[in-house]
């Protein structure tokens, strides 16, 4: 009883933990420059596949197994600099536009990416081969968890420290949030705001991409992952309030928690429940749980 | 336009050139002309809701499977096949549905109108994938052919059936719900509307009632949504869960935009573009979001005003060039 139960939660929080980084770059991107990035699910399917290609390479020239993790991460950070060149070539141009023209211009891009994706790498899902357990196993309260989950949530929760700090406590960080309080007054007092929203987009990119590479060696990628996954994302910044790093992490184990419990109880559930608590939340407090001081 | 003659004028050419495409064009032309109607009843109707009110909905697919689905449960599991009964059986659902929906929603603009929209769609998508079965689940249900005007058509094989009668009922609603939409947008509801989408607090003091004003555009939108929705499924043949899903709903506001929003016939020329552009598109590159995904990105940077948007700008030399 107690090991299906850690089973279910560790399995929950393993989920999170990914939906955490993806929904931490949507929040920074709504923060800061008030879009809200429909292709924030494709950056994370571009992660898993271009995850899974560097692994293939470091393997196939006499890597470690054992290393894999690290070509993993590094091909998922590589390929969120693509962020730069989306802002640069594209969101630019409509930063004074209404959210509206904002929100499709993102959907154009998951149009986009979705194809990008097939035409590189194809249509059949793709994987990392057995590497998943090449971390062994650990047994807690009589359960049997991936080490590999566990590393994976270490570095989800070290990220979110790491962000806490480097919102709060460094130069980069009050420049971000002054941005997102009050651009005008950001940019009399002689912040480059090109700058700022080229920097924040690529980091909010990268946090998606890496997100979708570490969560790969568990699962297998297919070109429909992305758009599965925004509205989980979604999901989790509603529910934890849109621009909010601390809602997104609350959000982010609410919904990989309860969607965990629902699969292994009542799996027609599911989805079903995490968008019927969305509702709820947006009528009871549209800001969501920590979303007051936003928007 | 310079006169009012010459958009009569192009109208009635319009008119009477989809009246003759079953006759002169090659049936499988004449088969993507039915997607074009039942989208554009659709959109006439998302319009009311993006273009004229001001809130872009990204769940609309919600009332499209509603009015698909009333369609494929009615001929199969109630062996009611009378498409003037579907239609009607699915304005109702949707309107049942899109009551208290529509009631929560337009309590909010903008951004979390978007969310709370997409999140209703994705619950009813979830719904039907789920509960398999009442619904089918991912393979969905099939839509037996429709009697028309209470005749079975029985003579006619599938093509003739479709590009026959078919094809001009499709025509008949379309051009009912143009004129319908027509008379509502040009009515002191329709003005009242475009007053709250340009100045809401202005609206307010005039004394309209913005919330309730909003809630019954979204109900007469998805009305519309469920009827186009309805008129999609025989020529499908069978509905399925993506028909609600939210990129679905995106591909609508797409086509809207595509057409320009801010004309009463551009939604009709956005869904005419997309479907024959798409057919093109994937009849020689299979990637067609690719394309559609760049085609998208340069309508929001350089011309969101659409296709029509392009069309007015040239005759209207004195309207000032905007940086």
């Amino acid at each position: 009883m107690t090991a299906n139960l850690v089973n279910v939660i560790m399995g929950g929080v393993f989920h999170a933990a990914i939906l955490f980084l993806v929904a931490a770059g949507l929040q920074l991107v709504f923060g800061v420059q008030k879009i809200f990035n429909l292709a924030c699910g494709s950056f994370y399917a571009l992660g898993a596949y271009s995850g899974i290609s560097a692994v293939s390479y470091f393997t196939g020239h006499g890597g470690s197994p054992a290393l894999f993790i690290v070509p993993l991460a590094l091909g998922g950070l590589a390929v969120g600099l693509v962020g730069l060149v989306v802002e640069r070539g594209l969101l630019r141009f409509v930063y004074d536009r209404d959210e509206t023209f904002q929100l499709l211009l993102t959907f154009a891009l998951v149009l986009m990416l979705e194809d990008v994706i097939r035409l590189t790498w194809g249509t059949a899902p793709a994987s990392t081969g057995g590497l998943y357990l090449a971390y062994g196993q650990a047994r807690i309260l009589g359960s049997t968890v991936p080490v590999y989950n566990l590393i994976v949530i270490a570095a989800s929760v070290a990220i979110a420290l790491g962000m806490s700090y480097l919102l709060g406590r460094t130069a980069f960080g009050r420049i971000i949030r002054a941005a997102a309080d009050n651009r005008e007054m950001a940019e009399a007092l002689g912040v480059d705001m090109r700058s700022v929203y080229a920097r924040v987009f690529t980091l909010g990119t990268m946090l998606g991409t890496l997100g979708g590479a570490l969560v790969i060696p568990a699962t297998a990628a297919m070109s429909e992952m992305g758009v599965e996954l925004i509205v989980e994302a979604f999901a989790v910044v509603v529910i934890g309030g849109l621009g909010s790093m601390r809602g997104a992490f609350v959000g982010a184990l609410v919904v990989g928690v309860l969607r965990s419990i629902a699969i292994s109880v009542y799996p027609e559930l599911e989805m079903l429940l995490i968008y019927l608590i969305v509702i709820a939340v947006l009528l009871w407090r549209p800001r969501g749980l920590f979303g007051a001081a936003a928007a | 336009m310079n006169s009012p003659v010459k958009p009569a004028l192009i109208l009635a050419a319009v008119g009477a050139a989809v009246i003759l495409v079953p006759l002169a064009a090659p049936p499988y032309y004449v088969t993507l002309m039915l997607p074009f109607m039942a989208y554009g009843v659709v959109l006439l109707g998302f319009n009311l809701l993006f273009g004229y009110t001001g809130l872009v909905s990204f769940g609309h697919a919600l009332f499209i499977g509603i009015g698909a689905y009333t369609g494929a449960v009615l001929t199969t599991r109630f062996g009611i096949r009378h498409m003037e009964v579907i239609l009607l059986a699915a304005a109702v659902a949707a309107a049942v549905a899109a009551a208290p929906v529509g009631a929560l929603c337009v309590r909010y603009v903008k951004i979390y109108f978007g969310m709370l929209t997409l999140a209703f769609g994705m619950v009813f998508y979830t719904f039907l994938l789920k509960f398999y079965r009442l619904t089918g689940g991912d393979e969905g249900m099939r839509m037996l052919r429709p009697y028309l005007l209470g005749s079975e058509w029985a003579g006619f094989n599938k093509t003739a059936y479709l590009v026959g009668p078919y094809y001009y009922f499709s025509l008949a609603v379309l051009v009912v719900a143009t004129l319908l939409m027509w008379r509502i947008v040009s009515s002191p509801f329709g003005l009242c509307l475009r007053t709250i989408r340009d100045n809401p607090l202005k609206a307010e003091s005039l004394g309209i009632g913005v919330s309730r004003y909003r809630w019954h555009a979204f109900m007469i939108s998805a009305v519309y949504a469920a009827v186009g929705g309805a008129l999609l499924a025989p020529p499908i043949g069978n509905v399925d869960p993506t028909l609600v899903y939210w990129t679905h709903s995106g591909n609508v506001v797409f086509m809207v935009l595509l057409g320009g929003f801010a004309s009463f016939f551009g939604p009709l020329l956005g869904a005419f573009v997309f479907i024959f552009l798409q057919d093109t598109v994937m009849s020689v590159f299979p990637y067609w979001r690719l394309v559609f995904g760049a085609v998208l990105a340069f309508l929001v940077i350089c011309a969101p005003g659409g296709l029509m948007g392009l069309f007015a700008r040239r005759p209207v030399p004195l309207e000032p060039e905007r940086g």
